[in-house]
């Protein structure tokens, strides 16, 4: 095909993304830095970077592996607690406290390292033997394993005889880590690890099994290892944004990470398009503030939610977006195309099928 | 020894809830192969309205009951009419998660229209009173669950094994595409399937009400997580499955309970999904199905 295209090379590209992440974490800080974007706005920005991660890690393995886990909660809880528990023995608390939050970097490295690896070792616990099972018979066992979680962080102090997870009454006085430029580091760091790896080889084995899953095992490729690969990235990130929703309110309660918290992670990879990592990010953008400017209508907010996904079952089953990336280099390509070589496009005009 | 009968018949009464409410699971798993995850909130509606109409319309408690078994049979339908109907060709993920929108919707409307309170039907119980036999006393609440249980799945065997419905159930059941070149109407026999289903959900709500008092927005959720793990225990798809798994997880959760460890009750429950599940998915009473290429 003739294009009117001009090919950007690929150190290039990445040139390009970062200086505009860049360019974009500059402009938001800017904004908050003058006041523009209000102290409110600013925790809803945290809010929202949470829930990108969220749906981010939990479209890995619904929307790439196509499977549907409904336990994302659990694994989310557990990275919460680790972390948290994890920084309440650190000294980061007074650091955190006395306004030296540079100086407690490692700790907070640490924390979110191990709150992810915590959350991705339960994700393949569960994952090893769930899922040998298909479709619905995997959803179910999340969905066991997500409400176990919760049970036994609600009641295992009885059980150790210490203070651990402090049941039910709440895990409190976590050090308060999340800032709006740890959040925003996290989620463009979340989106490019998870972009690199659905680019690589690793990442069209994953695409294939959800494609056609016998046929891809008859090509040779280890469905098992992938499928199970796929659910720890999922578990991984789901811990890091638990650690970072722990870190951003200060405190914990298992009741947070009810069966409802999976299904709204659910949502938001749902209405953006299961598959498209643009649909997850916009879609747990839109969906935050759309919540939090619904917070005064508290129960109408819940119908909305649950309305929409049937709506969009029933009319636009691939979501928003359907399996559409964005891709900034596309759109340059595209534009350079459009104004350097208008010679081609003149062509394409006046051929109407130019091949 | 009067402790040990009334833990009995506790777990009993509790298991033929269990077991009324997987039946509806199962025969909507065994047809069309969706998990109805709106099946548990049915009961909720149905709890929702048998309490009404007894406290606030005063019917007779007869009325009541025929009315939250209509309406619940009524609502197992439109929801199948309306948001199972037009994805029957769509992915089974899609059917999947209408299934839990439509569960969130019906408790979030709940709770937007009856408030998030738990009614209580302490004062008016629907069946009170108790029999007493030889030392050991039964609450009546609990002799009627457990006949009228039973009852209901003597029923549906029948409906399912004898008459001609049932037969076409079994027919869409076994192949949709063979049914239909039959002359099997597709369309009604789903509905049928679907209202079958919610009367037994609409019975269950009955009974869980007369036996425990309570109707709150979101009991229908965990109510029917449990239920659907009875079915699945049982061997999803299969009649005396669901009835085998309900009682089964009526007994293990009143002996946890029982042992003063209720706060584990649902983690175990969901142990014994999870460890069925792992050894032998096709539960107890369930059929082997390879998948073709």
């Amino acid at each position: 095909m003739k294009t009117n295209r001009i090919h950007i090379p690929m150190p290039l590209r990445y040139i390009i993304n970062i200086l505009l992440t860049v360019a974009l974490w500059g402009v938001l800080i800017a904004l908050i830095a003058e006041g523009i974007i209000t102290n409110y706005w600013s925790g809803i920005l945290v809010t929202i970077g949470i829930n990108i991660i969220l749906a981010v890690s939990l479209n890995v393995a619904t929307g790439y592996l196509g499977q549907l886990p409904l336990g994302h909660a659990g694994f989310m809880a557990v990275g919460a607690y680790a972390g948290s528990i994890y920084m309440k023995a650190t000294p980061l608390g007074d650091l955190v406290r006395s306004g030296n939050t540079l100086a407690g970097l490692p700790y907070i490295i640490v924390a979110l390292v191990l709150s992810g690896v915590v959350a991705g070792l339960f994700g393949l616990i569960i994952g090893i033997p769930a899922l040998r099972l298909r479709g619905d018979y995997l959803a179910i066992i999340t969905l066991g394993f997500g409400e176990i979680i919760r049970v036994v962080l609600t009641n295992i102090d009885s059980v150790l005889g210490f203070k651990f997870t402090y049941g039910a009454a709440g895990l409190k006085q976590i050090p308060k880590i999340s800032s709006f430029t740890l959040v925003f580091i996290c989620v463009a760091l979340t989106c490019l690890i998870i972009h690199m790896v659905m680019k690589s080889r690793h990442g069209r084995a994953i695409l294939s099994i959800r494609e056609n899953e016998i046929a891809a095992e008859s090509v040779g490729i280890n469905t098992t290892y992938y499928k199970v690969m796929a659910f720890v990235m999922s578990a991984f990130f789901a811990g890091i944004a638990g650690c970072l929703y722990a870190g951003y309110l200060g405190s914990l309660f298992p009741s947070t990470f009810k069966f409802m918290k999976s299904i709204e992670i659910l949502v938001m990879v749902v209405l953006g398009g299961m598959g498209s990592m643009l649909g997850s990010v916009l879609s747990a953008t839109v969906l935050t503030v759309i919540s939090e400017s619904l917070r005064s209508v508290g129960d109408l907010r819940m119908v909305f939610y649950s309305l929409a996904l049937v709506l969009m079952m029933i009319f636009r089953p691939k979501g928003l977006l359907g399996s559409y990336d964005f891709s900034m280099s596309r759109i340059l390509e595209k534009a350079l195309g459009f104004i350097f070589r208008p010679a081609a496009r003149k062509e394409k005009k006046k051929g109407g099928a130019v091949k | 020894m009067s402790y040990v009968f009334s833990q009995a018949v506790n777990a009993l009464q509790l298991g033929s809830i269990y077991a009324l409410v997987a039946l509806g699971y199962s025969m909507v798993y065994g047809i069309i192969l969706l998990l109805n995850f709106a099946h548990g909130d049915i009961i909720m509606v149905g709890a929702y309205v048998t309490y009404y109409a007894m406290t606030s319309f005063h019917l007779h408690p007869l009325v009541s009951v025929v009315l939250a078994v209509v309406m619940c049979t009524l609502l197992g339908v439109v929801i199948e009419k309306v948001a199972y109907t037009p994805l029957r060709s769509a992915p089974r993920l899609s059917l999947l998660i209408t299934a839990i929108g439509v569960s969130f919707l019906l408790e979030n409307g709940a709770q937007l229209i009856f408030g998030t309170d738990t009614k209580s039907m302490v004062q008016e119980p629907l069946i009170s009173g108790s029999l007493t036999l030889g030392g050991v006393s039964i609450t009546y609440a609990a002799l009627i669950t457990i006949v009228v249980s039973v009852v209901s799945m003597i029923a549906l065997t029948i409906l399912v094994q004898k008459t001609k419905l049932g037969k076409a159930m079994r027919a869409v059941s076994e192949d949709m595409g063979a049914a239909q070149l039959m002359g099997i109407s597709l369309n009604r026999t789903i509905s049928f399937t679907f209202a079958v289903g919610s009367a037994l959900a609409g019975i269950g709500s009955v009974l869980h009400i007369a036996s425990y008092f309570q109707a709150s927005p979101m009991m229908g959720s965990m109510l029917g997580l449990k239920a659907f793990v009875a079915a699945v225990l049982g061997g999803i798809g299969s009649i005396p499955g669901a009835m085998i798994g309900g009682f089964a997880i009526g007994i293990v959760e009143t002996l946890v309970t029982a042992a003063g460890l209720s706060t584990w009750k649902d983690g175990v429950v969901f142990a014994i999904l999870i460890v069925v599940l792992l050894l032998k998915p096709t539960g107890i009473l369930g059929k082997k199905i390879t998948e073709k290429v």
